[in-house]
């Protein structure tokens, strides 16, 4: 069936084109490696410009190497950076491969149609594609006020646009890092503790005695520091707990591997309170000085015995207690790990509050080798006028809907932007930067019927990534490397601040986020909020203002500050007021009381799969992130699809044999667009299947990831929504095996 | 001096950022590599285990790679180096044959090449471009003569392994256990 926004697959549409400025850059030649025979260059030869890695959201501080034909020849950890210390992870390293990566966006691209009704992108100058944005935005405010215009975002290129959304008066923004990922966490760390965990989390890994894992799988998600310092703890013997259903690469370099039945991890975290209280081995003192609520939670846990839990977790009643007394043996110098993408069965924000408690009753918040009070350095905003005040905001798409939720939640904006669920207020536009919505977000159709909905798409990206198929306008953003960005302030042990500056011009007609931005506001009427020619500018009245300049900062790409807001730790017995409603931690949550949902945690059962049927779990590759790396040549050289995990049990049941291809098809029949390739292992349970999040890609113009391996997202129709801030909940999905393929089947039944 | 490197199994990750360091440090092309990770899991769920092993050419002492080069572009560099001149390699493969870890490969220009333990670094005093970057810092480089050197350390209190020590090259990869 037609809809207005046929997906374009960038390569096939606007052919010509598109070819033709391929052939283009082959003869010029784009790749790293052009000069084949040439050996490896001194550093003595080669100049560093300071950067801060885009590749993931931690955002490492780095030097990127040119050579003297103006090529990047590597990227280098800043060894000042508390972020990487020196050290980058394989994305990091593997940077460079975003920028001479011949797939990318090269001009902006405009949707049109052609005589016979298809669609296609044509080529468009920056004049006519930023003038039609603007237009846009012109329209949707006079037609429906500017608080209709919506902001998807992700990373460092989502702040300048929320910062022209918020000229333009628009607050509509969401990003997939919230609902989709670990939104639940930080509605369960500030009922508990007034205050978030942050990122990079303020895990005081390095001098931890005990670190428990629940589900984090650190070593697979390369959150660089703290694999670095998970390795130290390792050295310093410290005891490692993980919790997983799947023998991660944690699970293996632990103490205690708990393999638990997936989904039942509450009751696990209810049965290790239970112990720490009934044993006796919580922290007597600290509970009762900073706590409010202990009677109640004795009260609450009374039944729920390491036997209670060993019949629904499967987790032997000695191994929760040996677990349990390693914890107490080691506080306050215990780390439960807060973790990331938290989004599993809906009652996230509930699991989130049982590890808070657990840390709360260890004493480890706030204390050395547990977590640690984290400060940040505050940028001062470059002058322009105050923002105007928007009538609605993304906390307003829908009343009375998740009231603990601290950012927009990214299906309610899909919602919000079909009228048939009649929100009260409705999104008529987007604008997406840095997100690949249909590989992030759960429930295609929810977003294919929002995408079909609005008026008017614009997308701002390096690659063609499948989003951008569903666009009117497409931007070319200049990679990392290329473009002065927003100085990175992120809280850690000593607050710092680092510089991203353009090692090389913007590669093709790509620009620069804050440019595209720029551009548009200079469209809008909006100069006063981008009262600056060059980004640089901005940057430089900012470090000005916090002692330091451009010129200072291109040369050591990092500056540390001493801290202002007193130490890492609490002393003992200090005297302490949380930012909660009783001023203390909330054992009891009487904010969530008061929203009537369970103050304390309680365990739910979650659905099983059906016969036949497996539950499916997704995670990371340390080599990738997301679905934005897969097609990036280095790191698609490490690992260029994923594949199913199967349990050697399941795969003889099924005669399923190692790197055979199957089609994954899921409860409510939803069958994966390319085949997926068996690994037959024993690190996965028989109930259970695993797969790398970020593959499967659609558009073809990604000539490396294009048909590699499988999308897990197709595979999540199932969202149990959490309640409480609504989180995404996607474990609640199970899969089954198609050893033929579908779309052969459906021709012969056809025939 | 002996040059050698020791790898901690214990903490290393599989993550591969060695191999990328050494792709964009040594220019190698993409589809290639001269290093790279090995995956081993042993027994049945849930009592499992499993070993990441960072592999790279073993630098061995008897080293069947270079005696079997017909021109002499495989040699033996100071500190027990093993390397490749490009330019007097033939591409004839013997050494690939020769070599008990499939350490070398046929680069597309045409010659042999594999690890050169980061020669270009190491006689600048640096550390390979791999164990610069690990973020584990389960790698380890160093002179074996120079008993406070990094692998001298690292072998010191540990139990290791080297592989396929039947082979007789005595290899320089020390795998801490």
């Amino acid at each position: 069936m037609k809809t207005r926004r046929d997906f374009i697959k960038i390569s096939t549409a606007g052919a010509g084109a598109a070819a033709i400025s391929f052939k283009a850059l082959g003869s010029k030649g784009f790749g790293l490696f052009e000069s084949k025979t040439e050996g490896p260059v001194s550093d003595e030869d080669l100049t560093p410009y300071p950067t801060y890695c885009e590749v993931c959201f931690w955002k490492c501080a780095a030097w990127a190497y040119v050579d003297k034909n103006g090529t990047i020849r590597k990227v280098v950890g800043n060894k000042n950076d508390p972020h990487c210390n020196g050290r980058l992870c394989p994305r990091g390293t593997g940077g460079v491969g975003m920028v001479y990566d011949e797939d990318r966006l090269k001009t902006p691209l405009i949707r049109d149609t052609r005589k016979d009704g298809t669609q296609y992108f044509r080529e468009a100058t920056w004049d006519e594609a930023l003038n039609k944005v603007a237009d846009k935005m012109k329209e949707v405010k006079e037609k429906y006020g500017p608080e209709a215009f919506g902001l998807f975002n992700h990373g460092t290129p989502g702040g300048h646009f929320h910062h022209l959304l918020r000229a333009y008066g628009s607050e509509s923004n969401a990003e997939p890092a919230f609902a989709n990922c670990r939104g639940p966490r930080s509605s369960a760390y500030f009922s508990t503790f007034g205050a978030y965990v942050g990122s990079p989390e303020c895990t005081d890994i390095r001098d931890t005695k005990c670190l428990v894992l629940i589900g984090s799988h650190l070593g697979e998600n390369m959150h660089n520091s703290q694999v670095q310092e998970m390795s130290d703890a390792i050295d310093n013997g410290a005891t490692i707990i993980t919790v997983d259903p799947r023998f991660s690469t944690a699970a293996a370099h632990s103490n205690h591997w708990l393999p638990i039945k997936p989904s039942t991890d509450i009751a696990l975290l209810m049965a290790w309170i239970h112990v720490l209280i009934y044993e006796g081995l919580y922290d007597k003192d600290y509970v009762e000085q900073y706590t409010f609520g202990l009677d109640y939670l004795k009260d609450h846990v009374k039944n729920m015995t390491p036997e209670w839990a060993y019949g629904i977790t499967t987790i032997e009643p000695e191994e929760i207690r040996r677990t349990a007394r390693a914890m107490a043996d080691a506080a306050p110098a215990v780390i439960i790990h807060p973790g990331r993408h938290v989004v599993w069965y809906g009652d996230d924000t509930q699991r989130g509050r049982a590890m808070a408690i657990l840390t709360a009753l260890l004493g480890s918040w706030g204390k050395r080798g547990g977590l640690y009070f984290p400060e940040g350095v505050s940028v001062p905003a470059y002058p322009h006028p105050h923002f105007p005040e928007p009538k609605w905001t993304w906390k307003d798409w829908n009343e009375d809907r998740y009231p603990l939720a601290t950012m927009g939640i990214t299906t309610e904006a899909l919602k919000a932007s079909i009228p048939r669920y009649n929100y009260k207020h409705q999104l008529k536009a987007w604008l997406v930067a840095g997100t690949n919505l249909p590989l992030s977000m759960p429930d295609k159709p929810l977003f294919k019927e929002a995408a079909d909905s609005v008026e008017f798409i614009a997308v701002m990206d390096t690659m063609p990534m499948d989003i951008t198929g569903y666009a009117d306008v497409v931007f070319p953003e200049a990679t990392y490397l290329e473009r002065y960005d927003v100085i990175r302030s992120a809280a850690n042990r000593e607050p710092n601040i680092a510089l991203r500056m353009p090692a090389i011009e913007p590669k093709y007609d790509s620009k620069p986020g804050w440019w595209i931005a720029k551009q548009i506001g200079e469209r809008l009427g909006l100069h006063d909020y981008f009262n600056y020619d060059d980004y640089s500018e901005v940057i430089d009245w900012q470090l000005k203002q916090l002692g330091t300049s451009l010129e200072e900062m291109k040369k050591i790409g990092v500056k540390k500050y001493p801290r202002k807001t007193g130490p890492l730790y609490m002393g003992d017995g200090e005297d302490y007021n949380f930012n909660t409603t009783t001023g203390k931690i909330e054992l009891y949550s009487v904010d969530f009381a008061d929203h009537g949902f369970d103050p304390i945690p309680n365990y739910t059962k979650h659905p099983e799969p059906p016969q036949n049927f497996y539950r499916l779990i997704y995670g990371r590759a340390p080599m990738h992130t997301f679905s934005r790396t897969s097609n990036n040549p280095n790191l698609s050289d490490l690992m260029s699809e994923n594949s199913v995990w199967v349990n050697p049990k399941v795969a003889d049941l099924w005669g399923l044999k190692n790197g055979q291809e199957v089609w994954l098809k899921n409860q409510d029949d939803a069958i994966t667009s390319f085949p997926i390739k068996v690994r037959i292992t024993e690190r996965i349970r028989w109930d259970s299947v695993y797969m790398v999040h970020g593959f499967g890609h659609k558009n073809k113009k990604l000539s490396r990831a294009f048909g590699k391996g499988a999308a897990d997202t197709e595979m999540i129709t199932n969202v149990a929504v959490d309640p409480i801030m609504g989180g995404t909940g996607m474990r609640g999905n199970f899969i089954t095996f198609l050893t033929e393929d579908p779309a052969l089947e459906e021709k012969e039944v056809k025939a | 001096m002996r040059y050698a490197m020791a790898i901690d199994t214990k903490k290393c990750v599989g993550c591969g950022d060695c191999v990328v360091a050494c792709q964009t440090e040594n220019n190698v092309p993409h589809g290639y590599c001269r290093d790279w990770i090995v995956e081993r899991v042993d027994g049945t769920y849930p009592s499992l285990s499993l070993e990441f092993r960072s592999e790279r050419c073993n630098h061995c002492d008897n080293s069947p790679c270079v005696r079997c080069c017909p021109t002499g572009a495989s040699h033996i560099e100071e500190g027990g180096i093993v390397t490749v001149t490009h330019h007097k390699c033939i591409g004839c493969g013997a050494c690939i044959q020769s070599c008990p870890y499939d350490a070398r490969y046929s680069h597309p220009d045409g010659y042999v090449d594999k690890c050169t333990f980061c020669l270009h670094r190491v006689q600048k005093g640096q550390k390979t471009a791999c164990v610069d970057v690990c973020p584990t810092k389960c790698l380890h480089f160093g002179d074996l003569d120079d008993p406070n050197s990094d692998v001298s350390l690292a072998i010191k209190d540990r139990s290791w392994k080297v592989l396929a020590p039947e082979a007789g090259t005595k290899p320089q990869l020390y795998f801490l256990t």
